[in-house]
């Protein structure tokens, strides 16, 4: 996030882009409820009516994919009506002018062919951002799971920079993490293109000083995505991997390509917590301590370090992290230091190699009041970035064009399946379906379905339905519900073990950064007889606590 | 800049800034002040009557809560006939609760209410007063609600719209008839309420309490509290983890959370005792004739590092790949690109970002 959490609640428009902040992020959405209740102007743009939409002065539902059109005609709209701020255009940007001229044909109505939001809910929401004193942009994976992942974040960028609206308070352009930490994993390095702290790989100054620091050569070479890493591990390139803490096979879309890279490997090591899918593929499996058993810190969507403490005591032999790598670490080498006494010793070495956390330390990072950068000891830290001047210089309008999703509806897949999660699962369901009563609250996985459209399909509340599409397909249950538009299903991918839907997701992928196209795939649905055996119903009937209100 | 002021808390001078209410002023100065429907998270309310003062050149007293400090105020919290009205309220409050054992009390800690009794040595006797007998709903996961032990402090009311802003819960009735209950009398889970329990951790009394929390067997004063940061979404919000034995047994919100300044959801409310699963993994495992076989750390160790050599040595450092988890600790990650960088030899690692 370019801006901080507390400061949403001060802000006067806040634009929310597919993120279904009130179900992933609850209480960040609280501060956007709470400016709501201060005056602020709320537009919500997603395919799907949200929940966040009850809070909404508007809410433009946008085809899917469709972001690029839509955003690009909100920037001709604010131009057209004199709203760009052109001092800050002036003194921070450049490209305008060629911004402004790639923009004549996206008119609103363009817009409006091409996103399916009225024209002028378009302009409206345009003008409503562009004259607000602060207008804050907040986007999720809505925005980035496209293969134009890329181009929708920079066409929300131009908005903010055209507008004035990045390094101000309560303003900026804010992707809200999905997960708690992974801001951090990105942070320490494990990107395939930066050592800690964003030091690019193939900068011969960045080299030598981890050379120096780790006292071994450094490959000069960008590593390949984790995206990539699958397609080598199918073509035999890639013959070892080690996982930590994720289950790919679960998690990535085309669980069948996915299955087959993982079992193309030669040796395969999985650390988690749980023997999940990914782990029973495993040739060793490593027993991880959970977040409560360890010190440590975790680094959260607006870029704060916070501390997070031992309260209680491992099961069996499970380990923490670092602590497990360091000991296999120490069997491979004697030239590069792994000896550690305990998480602070790493986090000191971290600090001291990355700039943007060399002002950390487990004492500053007490309470979590600390957003990086934090360059020295007593700074105190940056929770709005861009303050006065951009890292390079000028913001760079950037000139983007609407490509459709790599998949739409046509005869034989007619509907576009989206996903995402639901309040009380979070994910693969791996910690909330473990924890006491949230099967209760979500016995099981639905597709959840405009009434026009089942009805077409003859499906009714409760009935069962397979979900068809290039790679493959799943059953489940059906809600008929008016969140979803017609010609829009919705699943989450929390019950795996009775519902993959990542077999049916799509892998294709932003050609920049190999996010996968998780929000949109062409599908087809058809009424089936309910089967039998499946986990979820047995759960249900084993436990009669349980009420299904999909059971009919 | 706001300027500092001065005024008399019980015979010292102390300095306040503007806008600080006599409450603040006055627990910041260390005098005893009992509050029940006071929550450092909320506005004032003023409804409990508890916290009342006498204010020099007042003929009444006043709640000290809603009352807004200024300069040259002259308060005395603690006189005989404050103490007397304090302890006759307390009396009066406990008298519509039942007597029977506090869930809350017995398990987790005393409550507000019964925290109070004590400090005025009082009980239920003196007034004994009829319990309202109000509905009990059970058919949530994780809200114990009993609102036989409610003192219409609206705590939770004010919660749920200030802090959550939901606005799931609400008062209703009058007098006798008064309570808790959501739009249209129905169950939590047919309401707009989204079980964030944020209720349970403003609640004075045993009304409201955390089924996770109570039968754990634990005693008052036997739990550990152990700050932290919730495991769950990129927003951060600080948690206090309440452990027993070493053991996981429940979450509360830290109050002065930079990010959720209080607040807290489903997931990070209820969601910590994944930890505490049966099917945790707690041996390394190796694949030993087709199947993942318990070893010691050190054969696990010494086989990963043979094979991971081999597949270096053999096939070159970019035939590994590591896969950094984005929900560990950013010590682990950071350990995983450094062996990977500096054992493996290259820059084949990632987190899981993408997808």
């Amino acid at each position: 996030m370019s801006n901080s959490i507390p400061e949403i609640e001060d802000a006067d428009m806040m634009l929310c882009v597919g993120t279904n902040m009130t179900e992933c992020h609850p209480i960040i959405a609280v501060r956007v409820k709470k400016a709501v209740r201060k005056g602020a102007k709320l537009y919500v743009v997603d395919p799907r009516k949200i929940p966040l939409t009850e809070y909404a002065t508007g809410h433009l539902p946008l085809k899917l994919g469709s972001d690029v059109a839509l955003f690009n005609a909100m920037a001709k709209v604010i131009i057209d009506e004199g709203l760009a701020d052109m001092e800050y255009i002036e003194e921070r940007t450049e490209g305008f002018e060629e911004l402004k001229k790639h923009l004549e044909p996206f008119t609103a109505e363009y817009g409006e062919e091409i996103s399916g939001v009225p024209a002028q809910l378009i302009r409206e929401c345009a003008i409503a951002y562009a004259s607000a004193g602060s207008a804050g942009i907040y986007y999720t994976l809505g925005i980035t799971e496209h293969i134009c992942g890329v181009s929708n974040v920079q066409s929300l960028c131009n908005l903010a920079l055209i507008t004035g609206n990045l390094g101000k308070r309560s303003a900026g352009v804010n992707p809200l993490r999905g997960q708690n930490n992974i801001q951090g994993a990105g942070d320490t390095g494990a990107l395939p293109n930066n050592y800690p702290g964003f030091q690019s790989v193939d900068d011969p100054v960045c080299q030598e000083k981890f050379e120096k620091a780790w006292g071994v050569p450094m490959d000069p070479h960008k590593g390949i995505t984790k995206i990539a890493a699958l397609d080598h591990a199918v073509d035999g390139r890639i013959k070892a991997m080690w996982i930590c803490g994720e289950n790919t096979l679960v998690t990535d879309p085309d669980v069948k390509h996915t299955t087959k890279a993982l079992e193309s490997l030669d040796f395969l090591v999985v650390q988690d917590m749980f023997l999940t899918d990914t782990a029973k593929l495993a040739d060793v499996v490593f027993p991880a301590a959970a977040f409560t058993e360890v010190d440590g810190f975790f680094t959260n969507s607006d870029r704060r370090v916070q501390r997070i403490r031992k309260a209680a005591n491992p099961p069996g032999d499970a380990m923490p992290d670092w602590w497990i790598i360091a000991h296999v670490a120490k069997r491979m080498t004697n030239d590069v230091h792994f000896d550690y006494e305990n998480s602070e010793q790493v986090f000191d070495e971290l600090a001291s190699l990355s700039p943007i956390y060399a002002g950390l330390s487990y004492d500053r990072i007490e309470r979590g009041d600390l957003a990086w950068p934090v360059p020295e000891m007593d700074h105190p830290g940056t929770p709005i970035l861009h303050e006065g001047e951009f890292l390079n210089g000028k913001g760079k309008l950037q000139l983007l064009n609407y490509v459709p999703p790599s998949e739409n509806p046509d005869e034989e897949y007619p509907f576009y399946l989206t996903t995402g999660r639901r309040l009380p699962t979070y994910h693969s369901n791996t910690m909330t379906g473990r924890s006491g009563g949230f099967r209760i609250l979500v016995p099981n996985e639905w597709l959840e379905i405009h009434p026009a459209d089942a009805e077409k399909l003859g499906l009714e509340d409760g009935d069962w339905s397979k979900i068809t599409s290039r790679r493959g397909e799943v059953i489940t249950r059906v809600a008929i519900t008016k969140t979803s538009p017609r010609g829009t299903v919705f699943m989450s991918f929390a019950f795996p073990e009775e519902v993959m839907t990542n077999i049916v997701t799509n892998p294709e992928v932003d050609p920049q950064t190999e996010t996968p196209e998780f929000k949109v795939a062409a599908v087809s649905i058809v009424r089936v007889e309910a089967p039998t055996g499946l986990g979820a119903s047995e759960a249900l009937r084993a436990n009669p606590d349980v009420e299904d209100p999909h059971l009919g | 800049m706001s300027t500092e002021m001065k005024m008399v808390i019980d015979g010292a001078e102390v300095s306040f800034k503007e806008g600080e209410t006599v409450l603040e002023v006055a627990r910041r100065q260390g005098s005893f002040v009992p509050t029940l429907c006071y929550d450092e998270r909320l506005d004032p309310y003023g409804s409990c009557r508890l916290c009342v003062v006498e204010v020099e050149g007042r003929r009444l007293p006043a709640s000290s809560c809603t009352l807004k400090a200024e300069a040259g105020m002259d308060i005395r919290t603690g006189s005989d006939h404050i103490r007397k009205m304090q302890s006759t309220l307390v009396e009066m409050v406990l008298s519509e609760n039942p007597g029977d054992e506090c869930p809350r009390c017995r398990d987790i800690g005393t409550c507000e209410v019964h925290e109070l009794a004590e400090e005025f040595e009082v009980s239920r006797d003196r007034f004994l007063g009829a319990i309202s007998n109000a509905s009990k709903d059970d058919s949530n996961p994780f809200l114990l609600r009993d609102y036989d032990r409610c003192i219409s402090c609206y705590r939770c009311v004010r919660i749920c719209d200030e802090v959550e802003a939901d606005h799931a819960i609400t008062m209703t009735g009058r007098g006798w008839n008064k309570g808790i209950a959501t739009a249209f009398d129905g169950g939590l889970m047919d309401s707009d309420c989204t079980l964030c329990g944020q209720c349970i951790y403003t609640c004075p009394t045993g009304a409201l309490a955390d089924k996770k929390m109570v039968n754990q067997g634990s005693k008052p004063g036997e739990i550990e509290i152990t700050r932290s940061v919730c495991p769950y979404c990129g927003t951060g919000c600080s948690i206090n983890l309440h452990s027993l034995d070493g053991k996981m047994i429940g979450v509360t919100p830290v109050l002065d959370g930079p990010v959720n300044e209080g607040a807290l959801c489903v997931k990070g409310q209820f969601g910590f005792d994944f930890v505490n699963s049966e099917d945790r993994l707690t041996r390394p495992l190796i694949r030993k004739n087709g199947e993942l076989t318990p070893v010691s750390w050190n054969e696990a160790f010494d086989y990963t590092a043979q094979k991971l050599l081999s597949v270096r040595d053999d096939h070159g450092p970019k035939a590994f790949y590591a896969i950094a988890s984005g929900r560990a600790p950013g010590e682990g990650s950071y350990m995983l690109q450094k062996f990977t960088r500096a054992v493996m030899n290259s820059n084949q690692v990632d987190n899981c970002s993408r997808g």
